[in-house]
């Protein structure tokens, strides 16, 4: 648990940072909470040379209303999601997902730019951003651009993120209602199958996280709502690749993601 | 007067450990101290080809690099208990080398060790040997390794057997009794296998004093006596009287730090070679890899009754995996810590145990909390449940018709067993009818029902153990194949002023000794508990010892201590009798002085304390001073019992399940301090039910290990865990001063089947009858869809 030698550099800005990666590559690595981060170092997975702290930049650390929409600074920890009241009050299912992150010592460092970047299949929050249509918003040296929920998640610990882009914040459309339910895993707490629902209308969004290699829109289920929780059955429907480990298999896994399904519409 | 013996007196170790200032090896750092990382295999079963270490060598700090090759460990460390075969063949006993060199056994086995100024550049250093292996097939499942064509994890046998064993009652008679009895239970099932996860991780500072020719090896181990004892006479060949062995705190053991590993042995070497202290401290991952484990069992079993409900005839037949090598007690752990408990507390007639044990490409398995008896009483517990529930009785009844009446081992003998003890004494009718009203049995019941009704599932589950603690006297164990006395050493230094320093070879790794033994010298002699410190952990302070394990100290260690406080007070009163000028016959000791009967002529323990350092005015022929040491030498184990009813509801839609409530009514003979007893419970509750529902060590079929981390290791947690609700009937043990029993596996032991018990009760309506620990979710919604 000794990490290999690395240097450590603060930046002040996004510009700063943004120039630091640049300057440094391959060799560099961005930390905010450093709780995904810093066990891979400890562990020797992960062996980047430069460590650049991005957790003092100004503006990166804010949750405010604009219209429609909550933004939340990509370095918000994942206590303040549970207690900021803008988020409890207009992206409810957000706090929901932050109070289930691992212990209070995790939520008091981990951040949510941090779990995005990460995007550990089995975090939480991907399944939020999903349900809620959130867009990401990254920096780089080409200036600051959105990116789609949908479009975000590629693959495990893959994002559409560029070399050289940071989370600078993420934009939640604000929305009437919606639940976050979480079956643990017994021995890391992270989800084995998290779900968010969010009523839109008429309508349910989904987000479905644990289940598969990438998180996903369960839209198979949002299709086939009339209501009532029965379109659950739908919930891994097209899902081709079901993760499969001692704790849970593809059969167990699939049969989860239909109750927890079932259990967030219900809870909506 | 106060007196301490049978309060809930706050432990005095817990002010240094709740400041942080608990004196670990990890902490320790001596002068000119080096550091050192362990080169590992990553493969389970690999010839090494070459092994490279120039880079490494030519790395920032580093002091040396020893491999294999280098002449450590020739004699490897060796097992402590020799079990033959039934044939009379002896125990295949491979050579366990401090580093592997051609062959490698088990994922995590060191090739190299890597030492440096400081632990950075020993890890960096480490990761630039090269080693060359080529990987070969292994077998990790002890049924398998016995499979003809399985891959031999030592060439030099035919096959994987160590030793097989056999105990109880002839096997054919057994047969006929099952054959002919009126119902037959029948299980097979894993004893999975755990890591015994202590919180302080193994550490280990050697360090050679060029001046003097002595070794100090700072250990975090269970028993510093018999580590030295190994390293001097059997791995190193160097003189006992010169090494000095230091265990100070130590954060659990579980029984993983009773045993002499390999980087012991090898930082002892390395720090004569170099000059100069060496430090080692595991991290989680290695401990998972390379600290012993314990259980692993698999395991096929009959129980055969008649109408009435009567055990006639009991038949096991289990593959005990033993890993790569044979830790310190290993084939203890299977046999005579296992078979011998196959009785249980029924009378059963007829019992027949058959073991063979196996090596396998894995670490090492070991006793860990209970050894070998949480096996028995899990087989034993589940197989009543099993065919009460098959043959339509209430299991507290059916246990009630098979327990063996109660017996106080004074007035009633103490009970033969078929499978070679003789318990000292027991009222196992009490303890269940105990805990079915601490439970509300009765009621439960038609809550379940009324709860059934309504789909929720819920579930009780009852186990009644039994186990043996402080196994003993030496001769017996010696004639059953250990190698080691099990007696205890327990000194008593009377100082001048009447303050008392005790000194034994227990040793405390979060039992309390440290209070508990101050309160009943303090009591035996009449002083204040401040007046008593208890010394322990050091080879130098103390004569000798053989730690703390198997329940084992204050029955074996308590009583020695109490040997040493009766001739402190015998001699005692010789002085006494001369300063009061009175016959020795007509003194008597209470509350801290010797007063002549019938009179308010006294002397206090203080004076006499002072007397005999200052023996001015002192009975001729009596040497001066006030200080004893004594071994004690059991005449049986103890054997504390308990009822332990879990009650569990299963989410229907998941399979998870909720622990509600857990009941414990232990007897472990009397109680010193029922505080720490209830902790010793709790804790070893909070095991069982780790075992029952949350632990395993996997590996998978190529030998690496798919549960090294917390990530993928579950240990309970606190909010998995309900109240434990604790009580206790006293049955002293007969043979022991204290009258006491054992507390510390109790838990452990009698928490698993109980909670699995419970489970399968809760699922019994939809035909489940057994579900393979651990019960995951989803095992448990698996078994529901069958
Ligand atoms: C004990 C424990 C339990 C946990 N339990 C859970 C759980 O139950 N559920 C869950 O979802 N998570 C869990 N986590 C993970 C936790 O939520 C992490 O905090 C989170 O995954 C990473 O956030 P961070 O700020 O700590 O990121 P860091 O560790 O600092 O960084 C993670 C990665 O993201 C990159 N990065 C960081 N910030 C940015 C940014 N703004 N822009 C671009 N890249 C960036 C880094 O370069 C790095 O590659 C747990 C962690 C621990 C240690």
């Amino acid at each position: 648990m000794i990490p290999a030698k690395f240097d450590y550099i603060k930046a002040a800005t996004v510009g700063e940072a943004i120039n630091l990666l640049e300057e440094h590559g391959f060799d560099a690595k961005i930390v905010s909470g450093g709780h995904s981060l810093i066990p891979a170092m400890k562990l020797r997975l992960a062996t980047p040379e430069m460590l650049i702290d991005i957790r003092g930049i100004e503006g990166m650390n804010t949750i405010t209303e604009e219209g429609n929409e909550i933004v939340i600074g990509a370095n918000c920890t994942h206590h303040e999601l549970t207690v900021n009241a803008l988020v409890n009050n207009h992206v409810n299912v957000l706090s929901q997902a932050a109070k289930c992150i691992g212990d209070i010592q995790v939520r008091n460092r981990g951040t949510l730019g941090g779990s995005l970047a990460h995007a550990d299949p089995a975090s939480d929050y991907p399944a939020t951003v999903l349900a809620c249509e959130a867009t990401i918003v990254a920096q780089g040296k080409n200036g600051s651009r959105t990116i789609t929920a949908i479009d975000f998640f590629q693959g495990l610990f893959t994002t559409a993120l560029e070399e050289g882009e940071i989370i600078t914040a993420v934009r939640f459309p604000k929305v009437a209602n919606g639940t976050y339910q979480k079956f643990f895993q017994s021995a890391s707490r992270f989800a084995v199958v998290g779900v968010a629902a969010v009523k839109d209308g008429d309508r349910v969004k989904v987000g479905v996280t644990g289940v598969a290699g990438v998180p996903y829109r369960a839209t198979a289920v949002e299709n086939a709502y009339d209501g009532s929780s029965a379109c659950a059955a739908h919930a891994v429907e097209g899902v081709d690749d079901v993760m499969s480990d001692h704790f849970a298999d593809e059969e167990y896994r699939s049969h989860l993601a239909k109750v927890y399904v079932k259990r967030a519409l219900e809870a909506l | 007067m106060e007196t301490f013996i049978g309060k809930p007196i706050k432990r005095r170790e817990d002010a240094r450990f709740l400041k942080g200032a608990g004196r670990y090896t990890d902490d320790i750092k001596l002068p000119k101290m080096t550091h050192s990382a362990f080169v590992r295999s990553p493969y389970a079963h690999a010839n090494v080809r070459s092994i490279d270490t120039t880079e490494a060598n030519k790395a920032d700090g580093v002091v040396a690099i020893y491999t294999g090759s280098d002449s450590c460990g020739t004699f490897g460390v060796p097992c402590g208990w020799q079990v033959d075969f039934k044939n009379g063949e002896t125990m295949r006993e491979p050579l366990h080398p401090l580093l592997a060199k051609d062959k490698i056994k088990h994922v995590g086995e060191a090739v190299a060790i890597v030492i440096a100024e400081t632990l950075e550049q020993a890890r960096d250093a480490a990761e630039l040997v090269q080693v060359d292996y080529e990987s070969l097939p292994a077998v990790t499942d002890p049924r398998k390794a016995m499979e003809p064509g399985a891959p031999l994890v030592h060439e030099e046998w035919p096959d994987n057997a160590s030793f097989d064993w056999c105990i109880g009652n002839d096997r054919a008679e057994v047969e006929a009794a099952l054959d002919s009895a009126h119902y037959v239970t029948e299980m097979e099932f894993r004893n999975q296998r755990l890591a015994p996860n202590a919180i302080e991780p193994r550490s280990y500072i050697a360090d050679y004093d060029v001046n003097s020719g002595k070794w100090t090896l700072y250990t975090s181990t269970q028993n510093p006596h018999l580590i030295r004892l190994l390293l001097c006479a059997f791995v190193l060949g160097i003189p006992e009287h010169k090494v000095r062995v230091v265990s100070y705190d130590v954060g659990g053991g579980f029984g993983s730090k009773i045993y002499h590993y390999t980087e012991e042995a090898l930082l002892t070497w390395a720090s004569k070679e170099i000059g100069r202290p060496i430090k080692w401290t595991s991290d989680r991952t290695e401990a998972f890899l390379t600290d012993a484990h314990g259980r692993d069992h698999v395991v096929k079993s009959k129980m055969g009754f008649d109408k009435e409900g009567k055990i006639v005839a009991h038949l096991t037949d289990e593959f005990c995996a033993m890993g790569a090598y044979l830790s310190t007690f290993a084939p203890a752990v299977p046999t005579y810590l296992h078979g011998t408990l196959f009785q249980g507390v029924y009378t059963t007639p007829l019992i027949h145990l058959n073991v063979t044990a196996p090596f396998t490409h894995t670490v090492a398995v070991d006793a860990y909390r209970g050894a070998g008896r949480p096996e028995a009483t899990y087989l034993l517990e589940r197989m009543i449940s099993k065919a009460a529930k098959e043959m339509d009785i209430d299991p507290a009844d059916l246990r009630f018709k098979n327990f063996i009446p109660p017996f106080d081992g004074v007035n009633e003998p103490g009970y033969q067993t078929q499978v070679a003890l003789q318990y000292d004494s027991g009222n196992y009718h009490g303890v269940l009818k105990r805990g079915l009203e601490m439970l509300g049995y009765e009621d439960f019941r038609k809550e379940q029902a009324v709860a059934r009704a309504s789909g929720k599932l819920l579930g009780v589950g009852i186990s009644t153990y039994i186990e043996g603690c402080g196994i003993a006297p030496s001769a017996v164990v010696g004639s059953l194949g250990a190698r080691a006395g099990l007696y205890e050493v327990g000194a008593v230094r009377v100082q001048p002023t009447g303050k008392v320093s005790v000194f034994t070879g227990s040793h405390s790794h979060g039992q309390g000794h440290e209070t508990v033994f101050a309160q009943f010298v303090a009591d035996k002699l009449g002083i204040p508990m401040d007046d008593v410190e208890i010394e322990h952990g050091d080879t130098d302070q103390v004569a000798f010892g053989m730690g703390t394990y198997g329940s084992r100290s204050l029955s074996v260690g308590g009583s020695a201590i109490i040997k040493s406080v009766e001739k402190i007070l015998e001699k005692g009163a010789k002085i006494a009798a001369h300063k009061l000028e009175a016959a020795e016959e007509d003194l008597e000791y209470a509350e801290g002085k010797w007063t002549v009967k019938g009179t308010d002529k006294s002397v206090s323990f203080g004076d006499v304390s002072l007397t005999a350092y200052v023996p001015h005015d002192y009975p001729e022929g009596l040497e001066p001073g006030l200080d004893f040491s004594s071994f004690y030498d059991p005449t049986n184990f103890t054997y504390p019992f308990g009822t332990h009813i879990a009650v569990v509801e299963v989410d229907s839609d998941t399979g998870k399940v909720t622990l509600k409530r857990f009941v414990a009514c232990d007897d472990v003979g009397n109680v010193m301090n029922p505080m720490i007893v209830d902790g010793q419970i709790q804790g070893g509750v909070v095991q069982g039910v780790g075992q029952a529902l949350l632990e395993e060590v996997i590996y998978d079929e190529s030998g690496q290990m798919l549960s090294g981390s917390y990530m993928d290791y579950a240990m309970p947690r606190a909010d998995d865990i309900p109240m434990i609700e604790t009580d206790r009937t006293v049955t002293p043990c007969p043979h022991n001063p204290l009258g006491v029993k054992g507390a510390g596996e109790a838990g452990a032991i009698g928490a698993t089947p109980a909670v699995v018990n419970a489970v399968v009760d809760a699922l019994a309506h939809l035909g489940v009858t057994d579900i393979q620990m651990p019960l995951t979710p989803q095992r448990v919604w698996k078994a529901m869809q069958n």
